[in-house]
C-alpha cells in the first residue's frame, strides 16, 4: 500500500507491504542505516527512532502505522557539519565504544530530555532501561546525557 | 523476523472498525500500539490476515473529567497516563502502574485499551482497574456496553469481550489515595507481583496482579483489614491457581503477593 512518510524533513512516498517494519523500511527502503536492528523484539532500544517527537522502537512498528507522521532518525540529528548537543556530548564524554547501540541512546535521550530539561542521574538511568549496550558502557552514556542537558539549557 | 502476510486498514471511526471486524471475524484482529500484538506476529504466533488500526480514530485518545468519574479513551498511551494532571490528581495509582509499564519508547506506543484486551495475567493495569472499581466500555454492532472490572478477566489473555467488540474507554471512579507496588521480573520488567491498593474511607481495595492466572481482588485483606497491614497474611487466601514458573514458583510467589500486599497497604 501507499505510504508518504517525512523523514528527517523529506518526505518520502513508496508502495509497501503491510508487514514492512519501520526499521526495515528505515533502513532497505531509504537507506537509513544508522537505525540498528538489534534483538527485533523491542528490547534492546538500537532500532529507538522519534515519531512525532517521542521515542519508539523502529522494530515494533509497522512502517504503515507511520503513514503521515514525522520521523527522525539519528541521520538527521545534525545540522549540516554541526552535531547535535546530544551527538556532540557523546563524542565530548567518550559516550560510545563500539558504537551499535549509540543511535538508539541518542534518539532515547531527546525524549528523556524533551519531558525532563534537568534529569537527574537515576532518572536517565531509568530512561535508558529499555536500551541495552552489550559493552555495559552505561556509565559514559549517563554522563553524556547529564552533559548534553547543560549544554542544551544554554 | 517478518510476520506472515496481511492486509490492513485504517478505521476512521468506532463503526467502521466494528463493521470490519464482523466482516472477517476471526482473520482480523484490532491494533493500536501493537506492543503485544506484532511482536506475536512476528515469531508467527499471531497469523491475522487483517488488522484493523483504530489509533487515528477521533475521540478515543481523551481524557476527561465526568462527575465522580475520569473517562479514558482506550488509545490513551501509557505515557499519557503518568503525565496527565485529571490521572495524576484522581486516579494516582493508574499514573503509578502506567509508570512501571516497559520502557519510554513502550509506554509512548502502548495503549490502555490494548494492554487489557490483550490481557497478559503479568500486566500491570489489571491490578488497578480491579482496585478502582473501574468500568471498561465496549463496542459492538449491538451498540456500547460497560463490563465491570470483576467480571471483565476470565483467564489467562481471555476477558468477557464477545467477538466483535472493541474497548472504547474505561471509567476510573475518582480515588482519594491509592498506589501501585511492583515486583518486577528482572528481565522483561513485567509483574512478577503488581498490587494496587486503594483507600475506600475505612475501608481498602485490593487488586493483584502477576499472582494468578487471572487478576483478583484480595477480598480476604479487604476483609480482614482493620487500619494495619497485618491482613496482608491473607493476600493468596482463596486463590486456587497461584502461578508457578522459572522466575518465581508458587511459594515464592505467594510469598511475594504478602510482601507486595503489605508495602502497599503501608504506601497508603
Amino acid at each position: 500500500m501507499n505510504i508518504s512518510i517525512t523523514v528527517n524533513g523529506k518526505v518520502h512516498t513508496h508502495d509497501i507491504e503491510p508487514r514492512v517494519s519501520l526499521a526495515q523500511f528505515l533502513r532497505e527502503n531509504l537507506d537509513l542505516t544508522g537505525t540498528h536492528i538489534g534483538c527485533d523484539t523491542s528490547g534492546c532500544g538500537a532500532c529507538t527512532i522519534t515519531l512525532d517527537g517521542s521515542a519508539v522502537k523502529s522494530c515494533t512498528l509497522l512502517a504503515v502505522q507511520a503513514d503521515g507522521g514525522e520521523i527522525t532518525t539519528i541521520e538527521g540529528m545534525a545540522n549540516g557539519d554541526e552535531m547535535h548537543p546530544i551527538q556532540a556530548a557523546f563524542k565530548e564524554n567518550h559516550g560510545l565504544q563500539c558504537g551499535f547501540c549509540t543511535p538508539g541512546m541518542v534518539m532515547t535521550a531527546v525524549d528523556i530530555l524533551k519531558n525532563n530539561a534537568d534529569p537527574t542521574e537515576e532518572e536517565i538511568r531509568h530512561g535508558l532501561e529499555g536500551n541495552f549496550c552489550r559493552c555495559t558502557g552505561y556509565h559514559n552514556i549517563v554522563k553524556s546525557i547529564q552533559h548534553a542537558a547543560e549544554q542544551m539549557k544554554g | 523476523m517478518i510476520p506472515a502476510k496481511f492486509d490492513y486498514i485504517k478505521a476512521a471511526t468506532v463503526g467502521e472498525a466494528i463493521n470490519l471486524l464482523e466482516e472477517h471475524g476471526f482473520d482480523a484482529k484490532i491494533v493500536s500500539g501493537g506492543h503485544s500484538l506484532i511482536p506475536a506476529m512476528k515469531l508467527r504466533l499471531a497469523t491475522p490476515e487483517m488488522l484493523i488500526d483504530i489509533r487515528g480514530i477521533e475521540g478515543m485518545n481523551t481524557i476527561t473529567e465526568e462527575g465522580n468519574e475520569i473517562v479514558i479513551g482506550a488509545n490513551c498511551t501509557h505515557h499519557e497516563l503518568t503525565v496527565n494532571a485529571l490521572v495524576n490528581n484522581h486516579v494516582n495509582v493508574l499514573s503509578q502502574a502506567a509508570k512501571c509499564i516497559g520502557d519510554i519508547q513502550v509506554r509512548n506506543r502502548g495503549t490502555l485499551g490494548g494492554s487489557l484486551a490483550h490481557a497478559d495475567p503479568a500486566s500491570d493495569y489489571p491490578a488497578t482497574v480491579l482496585a478502582c472499581e473501574a468500568t471498561i466500555v465496549a463496542q459492538g454492532k449491538n451498540g456500547s456496553r460497560t463490563i465491570t472490572a470483576i467480571d471483565f478477566f476470565q483467564g489467562l489473555f481471555t476477558t468477557a469481550l464477545e467477538e466483535g467488540e472493541i474497548i472504547t474507554a474505561v471509567r476510573f471512579p475518582k480515588v482519594a489515595n491509592g498506589t501501585y507496588q511492583k515486583f518486577f521480573q528482572s528481565a522483561s520488567r513485567f509483574a512478577v507481583v503488581g498490587v494496587a491498593a486503594v483507600k475506600d474511607g475505612d475501608r481498602v481495595k485490593v487488586g493483584v496482579t502477576g499472582v494468578a492466572g487471572v487478576p483478583y481482588r484480595a477480598t480476604a485483606v479487604e476483609n480482614a483489614y482493620d487500619g494495619s497491614s497485618a491482613c496482608a497474611a491473607h493476600a493468596v487466601e482463596g486463590v486456587d491457581d497461584v502461578m508457578s514458573d522459572h522466575f518465581a514458583d508458587e511459594e515464592y510467589r505467594s510469598h511475594l503477593a504478602k510482601v507486595y500486599v503489605k508495602r502497599a497497604l503501608e504506601a497508603l
